[in-house]
Formats: structure tokens, C-alpha cells, sequence
């Protein structure tokens, strides 16, 4: 498991790698470039061609790059166009706060979906069997917007509970911890939906099968054997599953920061995108694969302590 | 002392989207104390529903509507949650057919058999992992401190369904449940552990209920019988009065449907049982059976009920047929054996097999491990002749599979090759054939359902290999295909049907008019049979009998079944560890002096007789994987026969008796004249 861990993560290093060269040089190669950006519409051609000397863009894109990775192992990924400010900084400051709306959802996420999927999977067609189905279905198939915009209506312009943004700043008149309750609602409603069908089904597909019905000749309790055999079994394939609900929540979550004005990385990475700021965007693509990947590892590594089977 | 298990009139309703439908109806047994009962029927009969209803756990829908059940004098309707937990798997314990699925896969084998004495009074784990170190050494595991570690599917299937007999017999019940406990484990595996039960049940003394579709295993365990018909019981007794003088028309039928190894030679024909039990066929008020049975009389068998009866003189012996007498005179008539046919060697030979081989290899699942070269075939030879059957037979990773699927072209060989004419279909795959050589051999699977196409009707498919390999047109097509339908002896008005709409039968008739509709010169049937019941079985196997006979058709049968072999073949190819160890004449074969292994098999393979006693040879261990290089004899580290480490070291000599071959170190005596073999020795067929 060692050795298979470190190959890994020495897979992962590559592709970083080459993740890295192929964001710089699709940049270099997309419309409009850089100095011209900074100087202005007005700026003439001789001074945008100055400020091209000046950054160094005229060297070969290999050294370009070489450098820019060589300054990124030490954390500097350079300076974003748009905000004026490194962007390991601003980085920084935008994961942080993605990282406590992440965890926070999913602390809340996980236990609730295992403990109804494995609740409704665990008596088939039982009447919490299928007023669970029908609840998971109906918050899987809502979007996010829909979901939030619906409760903004509720909490905030209905009922005046809660803020209506979340800028996660102390002086907007609400208080901080306020400001995660429905932003961290949404994304649960959204989220444990999909996963509690997912376990729900896995469980019943374990319930079905021939060891459980050997566990229950065998004398043992309806608990016992929900405990002892079916549990772990359903838990193998939703496990990796849920693991990717981690991308989701770092690198997805899009909609709902722009929806609460929640200065979160997905929303940092949009601006990004749309003011063509490369610097943010080069570095923002390298935290949501390695994001990804790490999560992928995790998975595997969880999925072959869970399943003796697999183990290599 | 009072009966373990009673089954006392139980009925059983399942409620379904159908309607009611009953599944058990008036069913009623008793199993004495260390008393063993068999229950056997073909698909559909309900005999899993009496194991299950024993163990009061029927699946949802089912419910015992009429009679009671009581185990050990109580019955099992009245107790408690509580009081049902300490029975199961305390006094009643089961097996179960596929003991893979049956294990949980992420407990080990040590946790899953020290919870039966920890759910039933033992308190200190100790003691619990005392008793299961114990209780595996009991079936006969090697190491079974280290088995206890392992995991299910680090276990082979004969270790695995030794581990689910062990847990089993944990809590020394009084009543052990097996339903079809060998089913789907190869021969000789079957063989050790039916042993193992008769061993174990004298040791233990627990009773047993027996289910199983097939014959010859219940012979070998049991002392009384149950046959099953539609839900309903239709015959009980003594073994040895049901086996040798069988009442009611279906058990009769059973007995004659099956191929036997002790069959004199080839060409016995089988009597199959017409007709397929249909869904109607429960609720009939009067005999279930009446609608197959050749004895029928509407004013006796349908317009009323039919009780069982007492069917002999012999006690306890009954059977539910209306007109016992009737059918004991007309049953003793029908017996006539067919003198048995000399097979003709030296037909036309058609397919020449010679140094086939196959090597596959494999990487490891993550990368990086080494490649491992899997010897699949090594060095077959053998010939296929035209008008006569070759059978290919082993154990389940002998490589038979991937000698057809070679000849048939789904897989290119390595080395060798397999002439057919002047073609060398070792080196063509199926998609570099000529259409002509393409309709010149054709393949028939196990399951008919991977050759038709779910979408389309029985009549496309078969017209389509007429069109694309005949180049007929529509019309020529359409009456080729009626023709095709009579010889497969099915009805026409099926042709508008899709497959789903058939039954296993009826699948696979279509499937071999099929692979005839190209008038082909070679068939390749891969375990043609084995996914039907008994008495379907005999109707096909009939079938490709008779269309052999008026073709020159040359046929290829793989098979684990060495009675259908015996059954159907002129020629015979013995199959070890991707090796041909013995081949020749069925009639040599089947004879001394026997390759070890064949010998092996011919002892393990069950026969439907209560007094062919015990196997004469029981194969321990199981194959060893084919991914390690071979020096000397592949079948050395189980051989019965291993005369000394030469059969590690040196490949074994081929030794030739005419057309027959053996590759043995041991110097066998060549066939004596008028010796004769031990399967005529044994007792004719009733
Ligand atoms: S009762 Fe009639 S139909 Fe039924 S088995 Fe007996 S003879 Fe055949
Ligand atoms: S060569 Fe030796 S090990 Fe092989 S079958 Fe003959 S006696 Fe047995």
C-alpha cells in the first residue's frame, strides 16, 4: 500500500507538471495580450512593445515557463492583473474561506446522508424507505440557485432570521457564524440528496444478498447484522463517491458564492476567467487539480482498506 | 424421540402483482432425529421455499397460509423474535449453494465462525476462536490457524464451501438445511464434499434436509426422499423404494430422463418428460402433473383432487398419482435398452487438431507487477471425424472453454494448428474467415441467450444465417426456416416470438437449428445442457442424437458432465491443466486401463443408484493455477496414482493402446480382452 501510495504520488507530480505547461502555454497562445491589457486601449504600440521587453515576454516560452514554475515551488505565483495583489496572497485568502464553507458542509453532509441512506436502505420499501426516496430525489433535482434563491425568500425576506449575503465580514450587521447557515443549507439540501439516494441504493443492494440472509440464519439480530456485515459492505462503493463531493465543494461551489457574495475560491476563479487575469487562473487550475487528484488518492487508498479484495 | 423437522399440510401463498399464486400446496414430511430427507425437483418446484420456510424466513410476499412447521416439537409460527433467533443457527443451521456469496467478503473467515457461538451463549472470545480452529480442522482445512485470517475470496470454492459447512456445524445443531450444496463446484470437488457430509453426519448426528435437482447427489446422502411437482409432493419413501421401484410417472420420468455413466455405451436414448411445467399447472385442482403425463385419464387425475397414497409395500412409501396400477404395468413394458453401437473409428476425419496452443498473458491490476503467462492449451491434438461426436471433458479451468473458442475462431491460437479441409483455422480469426468456413463450423453456448438477439423474432434469427450464409432469397428462406423448425421439433406459430418469450428448451432448440440452418460440417457445443433441467435436458440431448444421425455432421461437445458424455460420445478428450491426458474411443476411455485422473472423475461423478456406495478414489486440493510453468505430469500434485518424483520431473510418456492414448509415467496393462469394465459391472439401469 506504501509503494502504491507513493507511485501515486509521483503520477500526481507529473501531471501537475504537465497540467501546469499546458494552462501556461494556452494562455500565451489565447487573444489579447498581457502588456497590452495592463497599459490600456490607449497606450501606443511602442509602449506596449517596451513593457513586452520589460516583463521578460519576448524569451521563449520553455524559460518563461521554467521560471514561473521556479517561482511557484517557492510560492510566488506572481501578481493578479485585476486585484493588485500576489496572487499567492489573494489565493490564500479566497481558499481559506472555500475551505471553512467545504468543511463545514461536509461535516454536515456525510454523517446525515450515511445515516438516512443506510436508515431507508436498510428495510426496502419501508415508509421511511420511501419518504426518504422521494426527499432525496426532489433535493437532487432542485438546482442550487433555485434552492437558494428559495430560501433567501424564506429565511431572509419571509422571516428576517438570517443575512442575505455573506461577505464574512463582522461589520455587515449580522454575525460571521450567521452568515455559513445558508450557504452551508443549500449546499447540503443540493448535495446529501444525490448521496443519500446513492448509499440508500447501495445499502438495499446489500441487504439483498446472500451473506446477509447467512448473518440473520446464523441467530443474529436485525441491528447485529445491519452493524456488522451490511454497514461496511454498503459503505465501499458510495465511499469514493463522497470523497469526490470534496472537488465539488472546493472547486464547484460557483453558484452558491456568487449567489450569498461569498468570497470563495469559485467565485475568485470566475472573475478570474472572465478578466482574462492568467496569473489567478494558471495557479487557481493547479489547486483544483491537485484538489481532485489528492481527493482521487484518498479514495482508492479508503476504498482498499474497506474492501479486503482489492488490497495490493 | 421426536421428529426434528415436521412439516405438517403446509400451503405457502405468494402475493404478488400476479394475484395469489400458491407455491407450496399440501406438503407434508417428518425428518427423525439424525434422520436424513432429500428433496429434489427440477427449476420452479418449490424446494427452496421448504428451506426457507424451515428457517421461517420466507421472502416478502410469501406466506404460510395452510398446516403448521415445527422444529424439535414447537412450531416455528408461534415463537418469538427472540426465541427465532436462538433456533437459527443454534438448532437449525444452513448451506447454501454458491458458498462465495454466501460469505460476507470483509470479514474474515475466523470472525464470520466465532460469531455462532458468540451469538449463542459464549461469552469469551477465546473459547469462541478455540472452537472454530477446531471446527475447521473438522472439514478438513490445512492450517486452519492461518485460514482463520484469511479472507473468502482468498479461498478456493471447495475451501470456501467447507468454511460454510463448518459455521454451520459451529453450534452442533440438530437440523442442518442444504440446498444444492455442490451446485456449480466442479466433480471431484463435489465428490470430497458430499464425503465430507456423510462423514461429519455420522460424527455429529445432526439430521439432514437435502435439496438438490439432482439425482445422484441425493443417492449419495440421504435415506428417504421427496419429490416435488408444481409445489406439491408427489412421491416420499426409502430412497432405495423410490430408486429402484419409482410409483408416480414424473419420479419415473426423473429417473429415465438422466444419462447414465454406468449406461453400457453409447445410444441408449433417453426418455425425456414432454411438455414444460406451466404457471397453471399450481392451481389445478386435480393432479399437477396431468397435462405432461402419459398415463392421464380426465375422469381419474384432473376433475378431482388426488391424495397421496401408499405406493409399495415398502412403509412410508406413498406417491399422489390417481392410477398407480395402471402405470406400474405400463412402466415395466417400456424398459428396452438398445444394444449398445460399436463407434466407427475410422469415419472421415474432419477437423485435424495438432500442438494446439493458447498462452495468454496477463499484467498486474495496478501495472508495474510482472506479466504472467497463463497456460491456457498447451500442445492438443486430436481429430474430430464427420458424422460422429467428440467430447471434451475436465474440470472448470481445464482449458475446454478455450480449445472451442479457438476452433471457433473467438480467440487466435499461439501455436498449432486445426485443419478443416485445407484451412487452418488455428491461425483465422472469425472475422478473417471465408464466409464459407464461417458456415462450415458453428458454435451452440450453454446459454442460448449470448447467440439470440433479444430484439429480434425466432424467425429472423434464423432466416438471417440462411440469407447471409446460403444466399437464399425471402421465399427459399422462409421455407428453410419451417423445415429447420421441424427438425428441432418446434412448433411454427413460435416463430413470431422473441427469445425472452421461450423457455430454456425452446431457446435452445433455436439456437441449434441455427447453427444447422448454415448445413454446417463441424458444431461446437459448449455445455450445451447444462443450464436445463433434467427432463429438457433428455429432449435436447435426443435431439442432436437424431440430427447426428441423419447428418454427417461432426460434433464437438465440451462438458463437466461425464454421464452426457458417456451418453453422447464416440470419441473422448480428457482434459488437465490446459493438457490432453487422455484421449481416444468412448468405449476405451471409459474402461481400464484409465489415465489417474479420468479415473478420478468416472469415481466422483454422482450416480443416481443409493447403492453405489462410497467414491473409490476422492481427489484432494484443486487445480493448481496454470500460471506456473509445468515440469513433469500437470496432475502430479493431486494424483492418487504419483508413483515417485519422476512424475515431477518428467513429462509423462504417451502410452498408445491403438487409437487410445494415455500420458502416464505408470506402465499400464494394456485392455484385456473380455475383462469387464467397472461400468458394466454395476447394477443395470432400472
Ligand atoms: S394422477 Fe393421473 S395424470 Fe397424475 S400422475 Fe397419476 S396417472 Fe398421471
Ligand atoms: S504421470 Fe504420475 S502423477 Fe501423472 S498421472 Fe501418471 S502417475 Fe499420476
Amino acid at each position: 500500500m506504501l509503494r502504491y501510495t507513493a507511485k501515486q504520488l509521483a503520477n500526481m507530480a507529473i501531471t501537475l507538471f504537465a497540467v501546469s505547461f499546458l494552462v501556461f502555454a494556452l494562455n500565451e497562445l489565447s487573444p489579447g495580450d498581457v502588456a497590452r491589457k495592463l497599459l490600456g486601449a490607449y497606450a501606443t504600440q511602442s509602449q506596449v512593445d517596451i513593457l513586452y521587453k520589460e516583463m521578460g515576454l519576448d524569451r521563449p516560452l520553455i524559460v518563461r515557463y521554467l521560471e514561473y514554475m521556479g517561482n511557484a515551488l517557492a510560492g510566488d505565483f506572481g501578481q493578479s492583473l485585476v486585484f493588485r495583489r500576489p496572487v499567492s496572497e489573494l489565493l490564500f485568502d479566497r481558499l481559506g474561506n472555500t475551505m471553512i464553507l467545504a468543511a463545514i458542509s461536509f461535516a454536515v453532509i456525510v454523517p446525515l446522508s450515511m445515516l438516512l441512506g443506510v436508515l431507508a436502505g436498510m428495510r426496502e420499501r419501508s415508509l421511511f424507505d420511501r419518504a426518504i426516496s422521494v426527499f432525496s430525489s426532489i433535493c437532487a433535482s432542485i438546482p442550487e440557485f433555485a434552492m437558494g434563491v428559495f430560501l433567501l425568500a424564506i429565511f431572509v425576506v419571509w422571516l428576517g432570521m438570517l443575512p442575505g449575503v455573506s461577505p464574512l465580514r463582522a461589520d455587515s450587521g449580522w454575525a460571521v457564524w450567521m452568515q455559513f447557515v445558508l450557504p452551508v443549507l443549500v449546499v447540503t439540501f443540493y448535495d446529501a440528496g444525490y448521496l443519500i439516494s446513492m448509499i440508500r441504493s447501495s445499502m438495499v443492494e446489500v441487504m439483498r444478498s446472500a451473506y446477509i440472509r447467512t448473518a440473520t440464519l446464523k441467530g443474529m439480530s436485525f441491528r447485529g447484522v445491519v452493524a456488522k456485515h451490511a454497514l461496511r459492505n454498503a459503505l465501499i462503493t458510495p465511499f469514493t463517491v463522497i470523497l469526490l463531493q470534496l472537488n465539488y465543494l472546493v472547486s464547484g461551489l460557483v453558484v452558491v458564492e456568487t449567489l450569498f457574495a461569498y468570497p470563495g475560491f469559485g467565485r475568485l476563479m470566475l472573475e478570474a476567467a472572465l478578466s482574462k487575469d492568467i496569473a489567478v487562473i494558471e495557479a487557481g487550475t493547479l489547486v483544483a487539480v491537485s484538489v481532485t487528484m489528492l481527493t482521487q488518492l484518498f479514495g482508492d487508498l479508503g476504498y482498499m482498506l474497506l474492501d479486503p479484495r482489492i488490497r495490493v | 424421540m421426536a421428529d426434528v423437522l415436521v412439516f405438517d399440510k403446509v400451503s405457502i401463498d405468494y402475493r404478488g402483482k400476479a394475484g395469489v399464486q400458491r407455491i407450496l400446496n399440501d406438503v407434508s414430511f417428518s425428518i427423525p432425529a439424525g434422520g436424513s430427507m432429500g428433496l429434489v425437483g427440477e427449476s420452479g418446484c418449490g424446494k427452496s421455499t421448504v428451506a426457507l420456510a424451515a428457517m421461517r424466513y420466507l421472502p416478502r410476499g410469501m406466506t404460510v397460509a395452510e398446516g403448521r412447521i415445527s422444529v424439535e416439537g414447537r412450531d416455528t409460527a408461534g415463537l418469538s423474535d427472540a426465541e427465532l433467533r436462538r433456533v437459527r443457527g443454534n438448532r437449525v443451521a444452513m448451506i447454501y449453494q454458491d458458498p462465495m456469496s454466501s460469505l460476507n467478503p470483509v470479514m474474515t473467515v475466523g470472525e464470520q465462525l466465532m460469531e455462532v457461538p458468540l451469538l449463542h451463549g459464549v461469552t469469551d472470545r477465546a473459547v469462541a476462536f478455540q472452537r472454530a480452529v477446531a471446527m475447521l480442522g473438522e472439514v478438513r482445512l490445512p492450517d486452519a490457524e492461518a485460514m482463520m485470517a484469511r479472507y473468502p475470496h482468498q479461498l478456493s470454492g471447495g475451501q470456501q464451501q467447507r468454511v460454510v459447512i463448518a459455521m454451520a456445524l459451529m453450534a452442533e445443531p440438530a437440523l442442518l438445511i442444504m440446498d444444492e450444496p455442490t451446485t456449480g463446484l466442479d466433480v471431484t470437488i463435489e465428490a470430497a464434499i458430499l464425503e465430507l457430509v456423510r462423514e461429519l453426519r455420522s460424527k455429529f448426528g445432526a439430521a439432514i434436509l437435502f435439496i438438490s435437482h439432482n439425482l445422484g447427489t441425493v443417492a449419495r446422502i440421504c435415506d428417504r426422499i421427496g419429490v416435488l411437482y408444481a409445489g406439491r409432493l408427489v412421491e416420499t419413501g426409502d430412497i432405495r423404494s423410490v430408486f429402484h421401484r419409482p410409483a408416480h410417472p414424473y419420479t419415473h420420468g426423473l429417473l429415465s430422463a438422466l444419462p447414465r455413466i454406468d449406461a453400457r455405451g453409447k445410444g441408449a436414448r433417453l426418455h425425456p418428460i414432454e411438455g414444460t411445467l406451466a404457471a397453471a399447472d399450481r392451481a389445478r385442482p386435480g393432479c399437477a402433473f396431468s397435462p405432461r403425463c402419459p398415463h392421464m385419464a380426465p375422469a381419474e387425475c384432473v376433475e378431482r383432487s388426488v391424495p397421496m397414497v401408499p405406493a409399495s409395500p415398502a412403509a412410508d412409501h406413498l406417491a399422489r398419482c390417481a392410477r398407480l396400477e395402471a402405470v406400474r404395468k405400463a412402466s415395466q413394458a417400456a424398459w428396452r435398452a438398445r444394444p449398445p453401437a460399436e463407434a466407427e473409428v475410422d469415419a472421415p476425419i474432419l477437423l485435424d487438431v495438432r500442438h494446439l496452443t493458447k498462452n495468454y498473458e496477463l499484467g498486474g491490476r495496478f501495472g508495474g507487477r510482472a506479466k504472467r503467462v497463463v497456460r491456457a492449451l498447451s500442445d492438443a491434438n486430436f481429430q474430430a471425424r464427420a458424422g460422429q461426436t467428440l467430447a471434451i471433458v475436465g474440470e472448470s479451468g481445464c482449458g475446454k472453454s478455450t480449445l472451442a473458442k479457438t476452433i471457433s475462431g473467438l480467440i487466435p491460437a499461439s501455436a498449432g494448428e486445426a485443419r478443416l479441409g485445407d484451412a487452418d483455422l488455428a491461425q483465422l480469426p472469425v472475422d478473417k474467415r471465408p464466409r464459407d468456413l464461417r458456415r462450415r463450423i458453428q458454435m451452440v453456448f450453454q446459454n442460448p441467450d449470448s447467440t439470440l438477439n433479444p430484439s429480434h423474432s425466432v424467425e429472423f434469427a434464423l432466416a438471417r444465417p440462411l440469407k447471409v450464409l446460403r444466399g437464399m432469397g425471402s421465399g427459399e428462406a422462409k421455407r428453410e426456416v419451417a423445415r429447420l423448425m421441424e427438425q428441432v421439433q418446434l412448433p411454427p406459430d413460435l416463430l413470431r416470438r422473441m427469445p425472452h418469450q421461450l423457455s430454456g428448451g425452446q431457446r435452445q432448440r433455436v439456437a441449434i437449428a441455427r447453427a444447422l440452418a448454415g448445413e454446417p460440417d463441424l458444431v461446437v457445443a459448449d455445455e450445451p445442457v447444462s443450464a436445463l433441467d433434467v427432463s429438457v435436458q433428455a429432449a435436447i440431448l435426443n435431439l442432436l442424437s437424431d440430427l447426428l444421425e441423419r447428418s454427417h455432421v461432426g460434433l464437438i461437445v465440451i462438458s463437466h458432465d461425464l454421464a452426457l458424455v458417456r451418453h453422447m460420445a464416440d470419441w473422448v478428450a480428457v482434459m488437465y491443466l490446459g493438457r490432453i491426458v487422455e484421449y481416444g474411443p468412448a468405449d476405451a476411455v471409459f474402461r481400464p486401463p484409465y489415465h489417474p485422473y479420468t479415473e478420478a472423475l468416472l469415481a466422483a461423478a454422482p450416480k443416481p443408484d443409493p447403492d453405489a456406495g462410497a467414491p473409490t478414489v476422492v481427489l484432494g486440493g484443486a487445480m493448481p493455477s496454470s500460471t506456473q510453468a509445468i515440469v513433469g505430469c500437470p496432475f502430479a500434485s493431486r494424483c492418487p496414482r504419483k508413483i515417485g518424483a519422476i512424475c515431477d520431473t518428467e513429462t509423462p510418456p504417451v502410452r498408445r493402446f491403438g487409437v487410445h492414448s494415455i500420458a502416464c509415467h505408470i506402465d499400464l496393462p494394456p485392455p484385456a480382452a473380455g475383462i469387464r469394465s467397472q461400468a458394466d459391472a454395476a447394477a443395470p439401469p432400472p
